[in-house]
Formats: structure tokens, sequence, C-alpha cells
């Protein structure tokens, strides 16, 4: 008995080591992040380089606000990532209501379809669709990053509600059948409620999706008052001699939603990724 | 319930009206697209196979699809088995163990442009902090993005870092291993490495299979990091950075959208050839006893 006992707390020492190390090599680059954001211009380029910053040096987040125009930035992610988010969780949810609900000729054929877009890359349409936009005159709008959202939402975020609306009873509805309600009605009042945290979790894919894109920002933006955030700090990737002290400090702050939603909704988050675990 | 018989279309009606305007009409214009030398500015002139002809005699596509290859190659299955290990170190009940499975999945929450420019800057040769490190042990400073050889490594360095923001669905998968399986290994006399190969494996062989899937797609569609980082001797320019740059920079459209579809002939084929071969790994419990009675009478 003492020897198992021995055992299990070697396992368990060894244990608490290697999460130890784990841990500390994956937080200690963001301490780093977070010490340069402090640090004053002049002990950043010292070598060799400090851990410590020479004390709280705020300006570099006044830097950051001033000079990146952070807060333009972000009222665009803002706006950019609100409207996505709005089309990804409210139209998913309705085109998941009409396969989960409805018996209608041809429908397996159309759920096929969205299955099948879930495979299909978007780079392959990627450059016909900015084509196409640029036909209309869209180019340098926010207008192709977010009304195609409310052309059916995101087919990943239909299938998972479809399933989940599948799996609430159908008695709950019968009810108000009963008291003569709409489809409508029911998809409102019965379906959506029921489904908070599913959407929810959707809705925190959706943001942590949309707040960090590049690559559709990058295309469709040409204007510096109209980027988004990414594309705003992508900038700097090229600059010769980078202040990385206001860089890092604009970096951090570009962080705190995500941080701050994570923070609130840890568990919807958390969920997010073992929902899209589970279609495996 | 009483309903039309085609009320459900009127739910369904955004989704076809989005799939004909955004997946089907681009598919098939792409398809045009790819076999014509097209510079937006003026008409596009039909060329036929030529685009698909010049790419395999393009030596900055070749370098750029084997560069993403060889990335995908290394670094997917090193992610898997890194999660792996995380998830199964986390699966235990110790005291605490909730922080060290918060600041391991710190990397899946903080991601994007901020996480890249942190790393460039990490990784930078006089004042980064992977240097600074390297000079306290006493060794060489090394050019981690300005010497060729280096570049994968770096890149391969960053994606391990991220490994605990994949360590979820597998720790999902452990918890649904029965109790009952590591307990007969443990009568049977099977030693920890043994309890792992024989039984942990082949529980989480579905949620492996998963991610090697959604591993190979996102490893070949790599973008946002490598636009940031970039990377010397063109070890950082990866597929999807070539195709933006022929198409956004160079405005060579056609070209562009050729690549586009070799990108996703390529993927079809690692996805289909995967799941080929997940017969032969993938365990699904419910299917154990099909393949047993299989396995009897092919004796």
């Amino acid at each position: 008995m003492t020897g198992r006992k021995r055992q299990k707390l070697r396992r368990d020492v060894l244990l608490y080591v290697l999460l130890a190390i784990g841990s500390l090599s994956t937080v200690f680059p963001l301490l780093w992040m977070v010490s340069t954001s402090f640090k004053s211009g002049d002990v950043i380029f010292e070598i060799p380089p400090r851990l410590l910053p020479d004390g709280l040096h705020w300006e570099n987040y006044r830097k950051a606000l001033t000079e990146i125009d952070f807060l333009t930035l972000f009222r665009n992610s803002l706006v950019i990532t609100v409207l996505q988010l709005m089309s990804n969780v409210f139209v998913s949810a309705f085109v998941a209501f009409g396969f989960a609900r409805f018996h209608f000729p041809g429908r397996n054929v159309w759920f096929l379809l969205v299955l099948s877009t879930i495979m299909l890359p978007g780079e392959v349409t990627m450059i016909p669709v900015f084509i196409g936009f640029s036909e209309i005159g869209w180019i340098n709008s926010i207008k192709p990053l977010v009304i195609p959202g409310f052309f059916g939402g995101s087919p990943v975020f239909i299938f998972l509600l479809r399933q989940f609306f599948l799996s609430i009873p159908r008695e709950l509805e019968e009810s108000a059948i009963i008291d003569g309600a709409g489809s409508f009605r029911i998809f409102c009042r019965i379906c959506l409620p029921l489904s908070v945290p599913a959407l929810m979790t959707i809705g925190i894919l959706s943001f942590q999706g949309s707040w960090n894109d590049l690559l559709g920002p990058l295309i469709y933006l040409n204007d510096a008052d109209k980027f988004t955030l990414p594309l705003g700090l992508s900038m700097f990737k090229g600059v010769m001699k980078v202040e990385w002290g206001p860089l890092m400090a604009g970096s951090i702050l570009a962080l705190v939603p995500v941080l701050a939603v994570f923070a609130l909704a840890q568990k919807h988050f958390v969920d997010g990724f073992k929902l899209s675990g589970i279609k495996g | 319930m009483r309903i039309r018989k085609y009320e459900g279309y009127a739910y369904i009606a955004p989704w076809i009206v989005g799939f004909f305007l955004f997946t089907v009409a681009p598919l098939l214009f792409a398809f045009y697209a790819g076999m014509t030398e097209w510079d937006t500015f003026n008409k596009p002139k039909f060329v036929g196979l030529d685009n698909y002809a010049a790419l395999l005699r393009d030596e900055d596509f070749l370098k750029a699809l084997w560069v993403t290859v060889k990335f995908a190659a290394v670094s997917v299955p090193a992610g898997i088995f890194a999660s792996i290990v995380i998830a199964v170190m986390l699966n235990t009940k110790l005291r605490g163990i909730s922080w060290f499975r918060t600041a391991l999945y710190l990397p899946a929450v903080v991601s994007g442009v901020s996480v890249y420019l942190l790393w460039k800057w990490i990784l930078d040769q006089d004042f980064g902090l992977i240097n600074l490190l390297l000079s306290q042990v006493g060794l060489p400073k090394l050019g981690w993005l300005t010497e060729p050889s280096l570049v994968m490594p770096s890149y391969l360095m960053m994606s391990l870092w991220g490994a605990g923001g994949g360590m979820l669905t597998y720790l999902a998968g452990l918890q649904d291993i029965p109790a009952h399986l590591y307990e007969a290994a443990e009568i049977d006399g099977a030693s920890g490495l043994q309890k792992f190969r024989h039984v942990t494996l082949p529980m989480l062989s579905p949620v492996i299979f998963y991610n090697l899937i959604m591993g190979i797609i996102g490893g070949m569609r790599k973008f946002g990091d490598a636009y940031i980082i970039g990377g010397a001797g063109n070890e950082g320019r990866f597929y999807m950075i070539y195709l933006y740059e022929n198409a956004f920079k160079f405005f060579k459209m056609g070209y562009a959208t050729a690549m586009a579809w070799i990108l996703f002939v390529i993927i079809l084929a690692l996805t289909l050839l995967t799941f080929k071969s997940s017969s032969a790994w993938v365990y699904y419990e419910s299917e154990v006893k099909g393949s047993k009675r299989k396995r009897g009478r092919a004796k």
C-alpha cells in the first residue's frame, strides 16, 4: 500500500513539473508581450534585452491610441464583427430550423449541398466573388464582408444548429400549434429561447473568427480609415524600424475583447470546441 | 403539425439564394477564369490549359507548394501528438489542474494578428526573447527568420505553442473512455504505456481522425501568420501567400484561379486519402461486432 502511495506521489510530482513547464512556455511569450508594452523606447532596443520593463510606461498605450489610430480600427472591426455575428447566428438558425422541422420535397438534396459547401475551401470562390463585387462597385466598402452572411449564414453553423434543433422534443411545440401559432412564431418563441446555449457557442465562434479575420478585409478594404484591427496592425509588418512598445500595446488592446468574452462565457467558449469536435 | 408542403422552403430560401450567388456562380466562373489570362483591366483572354502548364514550370509555385506540404506533413502530426500528451496530463484530478488547463488553453483564445506580431518580435534576431534566453545560457544568437534553414523550425515552434488550444477535443474524448477498459487492462497486467497504446489511442482515434482532416485542410490554407511573419529565402511563402500575391499584387487573376483549383484538388485528394485510410486505424465502438465477424469469415 505504501509503495503504491509513493508511486502515486512520484507520478503527481512528475505531472506537476511537466504541466508547469508546458504552462510556462505557453504563458511566457504573452508575458513578454505585456512586458514589452510597458518598456520605454530605449530599453526595448537594449542589448542584451531586459526581461522586466523599466517601470510602467503607459505612454506606449497612449501612442497606440493616437498613432495607430486604434479607436477607428476598433470601431471598424466592431461593426463588421457584430453584423457578421447577427447573420451567422440568426440566419443560420432560421435556415437550420427549415431543415430540422419541415419535410419538403428535395430537402435531403439541399442538405447534402449544405454539407458539401462545408468541404469546399473558400479560396476557390474567392477570386470570382471578388471580381463580382468589384463589377458592382462594392470594393473598399464593408458590404462584401457582411452582406453574403445574410444569404444563408455559415454552412457549419447551419449543420450544428440543425443537429441541436433535432434534439428539442417536439411535444414542446405541440401546445403552441394547438393554440394556432404559425411556424415562425414557434421558431421565435420556442426554438430560439431553448437554443440559447447553442446560439451563444456559435456566436462566440463567429465572433472570434470575424474579429481575427485578415484575408477578407485585406482584399476588400483600401482606405486606412476603413481598416479593421488585424489589417491596421498588419501594416507594421514591413516597417523597418518598428516601434515595438506601442505596437505590442495596440496588440494587447486588440486582444481585450476576445479575452473579455472568454472570461465572461468560458463555458460556451469551451463548448464551441467540443461541439465542433462532435461532428468528426 | 399541420403545415403546407413547401413551407420549409421559406426558411432555407436565403441559403439557396446565397448558394447560387456565392458558390455555384463563382465556381462556374472560376472554371472559366482558370483558363484565361486576365489582369482585371482588360478583357480575359482564353488560353486553355496554359495556366496549369505554366504553373508546373513556375519555380516559385513549386517552392510554395513544397514549403506548404512540408510544413503540413510535420506540423499536423506533431501538433496532434502534443495535444494528446497535454490532454492526457490534464485528464487527472490533481489539485489546481484548472489553472494549468486555462494556461495551456490560452493560445486558442488569443490568436490572430496580435499573436503573429508577437512572434515576429519574439523571433527577432537582435532583440527577441528567444535569442535573449539562448544568450543567457551561453548559446549563440540565431537568425530565426533571416536564416532560410531556420524559418521552417520557427513556424513549427509557433504551431506547437498553440498545441494546447487543440487539446480540448482530446480531453473530451478521454473523459468519454469508460473506466472498465482500463480496469480490464490492469487485471491483464498492462503497463501505463501499454494502456495508452492499446486503450487510449484506439478510443481517441475518431477524434484524431477529425483533427487530422481539419489539420491538413488548415495547413494547406495557411495564410495569416505567414503573411505577417514571412521568412528568408521564400521559406515563409506558403501556397496561399503566393496565390494572394498573384491575384492582388500582380493582378494575374487567371493564374491565381488556376492555383486555387490545384489547391482544391490537393485538399480533396488528401481528405479522401485520409478517409480511405481511416478504416484501418479509426476505431468506432459501435462497429466492433461487425468487423470481428468479417475477420472471422475471412479466416
